[in-house]
C-alpha cells in the first residue's frame, strides 16, 4: 500500500435521519475526514444493491449504508426492509468475493452529529488500512460494463 | 443539450474560509453541460436570487445547481427563485458544500477538491432531472371521528363549529365514554355528569354533527381528503326513528338481573335497557345475549309494550359507506381487570374494587344513590384502603408506563370517601405520588393535611380475608421498611390504565402505527403529537396514551384545529416525489411483470392493480399502478422491484446512477 493512499468512500444516507444528522456534524462543527463523498436519498429502503455494486465499479474502496433506527423511520418501515435486504446481501457478497469488510451499515439519527463524525472516521480509517480495492473494479470492467 | 447553471456560495466567511470558491466556480466551468459558473458571497440574498433569475433568462439554462448549505435548509428558497425566472422548480438542486464540507473539514486543497466532487455530483444529477409538479388531490370536507368519550365529543364539536360536517361513530349504544361514569373530577371536584351532559346534547343536536352510536368501522379505504369508511350499524333491535325514550319497554322486560357494565357490575339491567339515565341518544337496545326472546323465542313483552311500535326484532346490521376527508381516533382506554394481581384478592373479595367501580359507589346517578356502601354486605365502610400503582410501573406482572391519571383520583376517591363518612379512615399506599399539573400538587396536600387522609409510602404485598375482615398486609418505607397490617372493609385499586380491546386490529385496519402497549402512536413525540403517520389520521385522548380530562379536551381541540385547517382548502398539493411505474411508448407495454413484490414492500399500501384490458375487454395484463395520493416516496418499492419497473420521481434509478458515475 503506497502511503498517499487517500481512500474514496460513498454513503448512501436517508434524508430524514442520517443526511440530517450530517448537516448536525456541520452546526456543531464537529472535524471529521474528507474522504466521504454523500449521496442523498429518500429512506434506506430506496438503497439497492445494484448502487452498492455500482459504488464499487466506480472506484469506491468503501461504501457506508445510514438511516433512521429501528422504529424511528420517517416512513415507519423503510429501515427494516432495507436491515433485511443487508443480512441477504452480505451473504451475497461474501459469495461474490467482495470483501464485505469495505461496506458499513450503520443508523445515525438526526440528533447524533457527533456519531456521523466518528463514523466517517472509523470506516476512513478501516479502508485506508485495507488499502485500494481494484478487484471489484478489475472484475466490473471485464463485465458488461 | 443540457445548459446547466452552477452558483457557488461563500456564505460569508463559513464556506469561503475554508473551500476557495473561485477556485471551484473556474474547475465547475469545464464540467461538460455547464454553461454558466459564478460565485458570490451570499447567494440566499436578493441579490443572489437575483443572479440566478437573470442568469437563466440569459444563458437560457436548462438546470440550475446551487452550491452553498444544506437543501434542508435553502432548497424551496432557491427553487421558488427558479420557478420566478420560468423554469420549473424542480430542475433546480443544492450541493451542499457547507454542514458537509466547509464546516466539518480543514482549509486545505482536499476540501476544495471535495466541494468540487459535490458540485458535479449534483450538475450530474440536474442533467437528469425533468420538470415536475405538484400533486392535487380534492378534498372531501366532512370528517370521522372514532370514539365519542369526551376526546371525540370535544373534536367533533370543535369540528363542526368551524364549519365542516363530522360524523361521530361510538361503538356502545351511547357516548360518553369514562367520563359519563366519574363521579366527581379532580382538581375541582365539580360533577363529572354536569359538565358532561350539556355537551353531549349539544353534539347531538348539532346540526353539522351525524351521531352514529352502536356502530363500529369495518373498513377504511383511501388517503388523505380523500377516505372511504364502511360503518357497521349494529341492530338495537328498536327503530331510533320511532322511539321516544320513554322507557315502557324497560319497565316489563323479564330479564332484570343482568349485571350492568355501566355500573360496572356493581347494579343490575334489564336485557332491553338504557346504558344509563342521561345516556345520548336515550334510545334502548336489546342484548341478545340476554334477552328472552332470542334465547328460547317467546318473550316479546317490550313489543307489547311500546307505545309507538317501534321494537324490531328482524332488524339487521347495517353497512353504510361514507366518504370523509379527515379521521380522529378517540377511541380511548380500559382500565386493567386485574386477575393477574390473585395477591390483591381483586375478582375473589367482593369488597376489593377498582377505581371505576368506586366512582359508580360515589355517584350520586350510581348503584347506591351516593351512600357508601361496600358491595358484599351493603354495610358502611369505615376503614377502607387505596391502593395505587395495581399493575402500573410494574414490569414484572403489570405495565411498566405510570398510567398518570391514579395518582389524583386516588386523592380524590380518598377525599370523596371522607367527605361522606367523616369518622371513616382512609389510607393510600403509594410509591411515589406524581401530581403535576394546575392545582393538582395543592389536591393531593388537601386531601392529607385537610381531608386527613393517611398516606403510606410503600407497595402492598398481600391482601387476605381473615374472618370476614380484609386484611392488607405493606410496608412502610419511609419507616425503613417496617411492616404495616391494615385491617379493611374495603379496598380499592388503582389498577392500570391500558390500550382499549381490539385497538391494535382498529389500528391495522386505520394504517397507523401502535406503541408496544397497543396505545396509538404520534408522528413525532414532540412536534406531531396529533398527528400519526398516516396523513389525514389525527390522534385525540387516551387512545394515545392515558391522560386526563384537561388534556384530552387539549389535544382533541388540537386535533379538531388540524382537521379544520386541512378542510380550509379545497385541494391539497403535495411534493411530487413519488413512485411512478413505468409506461413506455405504448401504453400496454411496461417492464412491470405484475408481479407485486412493490406492493407487499409498500408501508403506505399506496400500490394497486390496474388491469389492461384491449379494445375487445380482454385483459391483458395486471400491472402495478401507484397511488399518488398514498405514496409518501420512501422508494422502498423501487428496491424491490426486480424488473425496475417502477422508479421514483426526484431520486430515479437515473439520476442517482447519473451521481454514481461522476465518482
Ligand atoms: C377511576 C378513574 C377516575 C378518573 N377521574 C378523573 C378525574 O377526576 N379528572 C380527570 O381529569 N380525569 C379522570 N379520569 C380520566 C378520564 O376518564 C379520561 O381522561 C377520559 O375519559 C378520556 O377520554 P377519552 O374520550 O379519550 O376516552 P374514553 O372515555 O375511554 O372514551 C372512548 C370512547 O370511545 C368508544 N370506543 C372505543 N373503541 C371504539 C371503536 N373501535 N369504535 C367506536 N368507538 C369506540 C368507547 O366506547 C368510549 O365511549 C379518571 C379515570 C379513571 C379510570
Ligand atoms: S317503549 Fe318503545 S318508544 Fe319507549 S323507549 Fe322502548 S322502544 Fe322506545
Ligand atoms: S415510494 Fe414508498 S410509499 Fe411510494 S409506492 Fe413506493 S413503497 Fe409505497
Amino acid at each position: 500500500m503506497t502511503e498517499a493512499f487517500e481512500p474514496k468512500i460513498t454513503a448512501f444516507v436517508c434524508n430524514w435521519c442520517t443526511y440530517a444528522g450530517a448537516d448536525l456534524t456541520g452546526t456543531s462543527r464537529i472535524k471529521y475526514q474528507s474522504n466521504v463523498r454523500v449521496l442523498r436519498l429518500p429512506c434506506t429502503g430506496r438503497i439497492d444493491f445494484m448502487l452498492l455494486a455500482k459504488a464499487f465499479a466506480r472506484g469506491s474502496d468503501g461504501v457506508i449504508v445510514s438511516g433512521c433506527h429501528p422504529n424511528d423511520c420517517h416512513y415507519t418501515s423503510g429501515n427494516y426492509h432495507a436491515r433485511r435486504r443487508w443480512m441477504i446481501y452480505r451473504n451475497l457478497m461474501d459469495f461474490m468475493g467482495i470483501d464485505t469488510r469495505r461496506v458499513t451499515f450503520s443508523w445515525v439519527s438526526a440528533a447524533e452529529g457527533a456519531r456521523w463524525a466518528e463514523l466517517v472516521n472509523e470506516v476512513t480509517t478501516t479502508v485506508r488500512a485495507l488499502g485500494p480495492y481494484t478487484e471489484y473494479k478489475e472484475l466490473a470492467l471485464t463485465g458488461v460494463e | 443539450m443540457s445548459r446547466i447553471g452552477v452558483f457557488t456560495c461563500h456564505c460569508g466567511e463559513n464556506i469561503g474560509a475554508t473551500v476557495d470558491c473561485a477556485k471551484v466556480a473556474e474547475r465547475t466551468r469545464n464540467v461538460p453541460g455547464v454553461v454558466h459558473s459564478v460565485d458570490y458571497k451570499y447567494m440566499c440574498s436578493d441579490p443572489g436570487q437575483s443572479m440566478i433569475k437573470d442568469a437563466i433568462k440569459e444563458h437560457g439554462l436548462t438546470g440550475v445547481v446551487v452550491a452553498a448549505c444544506s437543501p434542508r435548509m435553502h432548497e424551496p428558497t432557491f427553487r421558488s427563485a427558479v420557478e420566478e425566472a420560468g423554469l420549473n422548480p424542480y430542475l433546480c438542486e443544492m450541493a451542499n458544500l457547507r454542514e458537509h464540507c466547509s464546516w466539518v473539514h480543514e482549509k486545505n486543497d482536499a476540501t476544495t477538491d471535495k466541494a468540487a466532487d459535490l458540485i458535479r455530483v449534483m450538475v450530474e444529477k440536474v442533467k437528469h432531472n425533468t420538470p415536475l409538479h405538484p400533486i392535487r388531490v380534492p378534498v372531501t370536507k366532512r370528517a370521522l371521528v372514532l370514539g365519542g368519550g369526551i376526546a371525540g365529543i370535544q373534536a367533533a364539536l370543535d369540528i363542526a363549529n368551524s364549519g365542516h360536517k363530522v360524523v361521530l361513530v361510538e361503538k356502545s349504544p351511547s357516548i360518553g365514554g369514562h367520563m359519563s361514569q366519574l363521579s366527581e373530577t379532580f382538581p375541582t371536584l365539580d360533577c363529572s355528569q354536569c359538565i358532561l351532559t350539556p355537551r353531549m346534547v349539544e353534539a347531538a343536536r348539532h346540526p353539522n354533527i351525524t351521531l352514529m352510536t352502536y356502530a363500529e368501522l369495518e373498513k377504511l379505504e383511501g388517503f388523505i381528503g380523500n377516505f372511504k369508511a364502511t360503518i357497521r350499524k349494529k341492530a338495537r333491535q328498536v327503530d331510533e326513528k320511532l322511539c321516544t325514550g320513554c322507557g315502557m319497554c324497560i319497565t316489563k322486560c323479564p330479564q332484570k338481573k343482568i349485571p350492568d357494565e355501566f355500573n360496572e357490575g356493581l347494579g343490575k339491567r334489564s336485557a332491553i335497557y338504557v346504558p344509563f339515565p342521561q345516556a345520548v341518544p336515550n334510545k334502548p337496545v336489546i342484548d341478545k345475549a340476554n334477552c328472552t326472546f332470542y334465547k328460547s323465542g317467546k318473550c316479546k313483552v317490550c313489543e307489547k309494550m311500546c307505545p309507538t311500535g317501534a321494537i324490531r326484532f328482524d332488524q339487521q346490521d347495517e353497512l353504510v359507506t361514507l366518504d370523509v376527508g379527515a379521521i380522529v381516533l378517540a377511541t380511548g382506554f380500559k382500565v386493567m381487570r386485574t386477575d393477574k394481581f390473585p395477591e390483591y384478592g381483586f375478582g375473589k373479595y367482593a369488597d376489593v374494587i377498582d377505581g371505576l367501580q368506586f366512582e359508580r359507589l360515589a355517584s350520586a346517578s350510581g348503584p347506591t344513590l351516593g351512600v357508601m356502601k361496600r358491595p358484599s354486605d351493603g354495610k358502611e365502610p369505615e376503614t377502607v384502603v387505596f391502593v395505587a400503582c395495581s399493575g402500573s410501573r410494574d414490569r414484572a406482572k403489570g405495565v411498566p408506563y405510570c398510567s398518570k391519571i391514579c395518582c389524583m383520583y386516588t386523592a380524590k376517591h380518598a377525599m370523596l370517601y371522607k367527605h361522606k363518612m367523616h369518622h371513616g379512615k382512609a389510607y393510600v399506599f403509594y410509591m411515589d405520588i406524581r401530581s403535576g399539573g394546575k392545582d393538582y400538587d395543592e389536591f393531593v396536600r388537601r386531601a392529607i393535611e385537610e381531608d386527613d387522609v393517611k398516606y403510606i409510602r410503600g407497595r402492598v404485598s398481600r391482601i387476605y380475608e381473615e374472618d370476614g375482615q380484609l386484611i392488607v398486609k405493606g410496608a412502610d418505607t419511609l419507616l425503613g421498611g417496617e411492616p404495616v397490617e391494615i385491617k379493611a372493609d374495603m379496598v380499592v385499586l388503582a389498577t392500570a390504565v391500558q390500550a382499549q380491546d381490539g385497538s391494535e386490529e382498529l389500528a391495522q385496519r386505520l394504517h397507523v402505527s401502535y406503541d408496544p402497549y397497543h396505545f396509538f402512536a404520534e408522528s413525532h413525540p414532540k412536534l406531531k403529537p396529533v398527528e400519526t403517520n398516516t396523513a389525514g389520521i389525527f390522534l385525540a385522548g387516551a387512545c394515545q396514551a392515558p391522560r386526563d380530562i384537561p388534556e384530552t379536551v387539549a389535544q382533541a381541540s388540537g386535533a379538531a384545529a388540524k382537521v379544520a385547517s386541512l378542510f380550509s382548502k379545497d385541494e391539497l398539493t403535495r411534493e411530487p416525489v413519488v413512485a411512478v411505474v413505468n409506461r413506455l411508448p405504448a401504453p400496454t407495454f411496461s417492464y412491470c411483470v405484475g408481479c407485486f413484490l412493490c406492493q407487499s414492500a409498500c408501508p403506505y399500501q399506496a400500490i394497486e392493480a390496474e388491469e389492461i384490458r384491449g379494445r375487445d375487454g380482454t385483459l391483458i395484463k395486471t400491472l402495478a399502478k401507484v397511488n399518488a395520493g398514498l405514496c409518501q416516496g420512501c422508494g422502498t418499492c423501487v428496491s424491490t422491484c426486480r424488473t425496475k419497473a417502477i422508479d421514483i420521481q426526484g431520486f430515479s434509478n437515473e439520476q442517482i446512477f447519473a451521481e454514481l458515475m461522476t465518482l
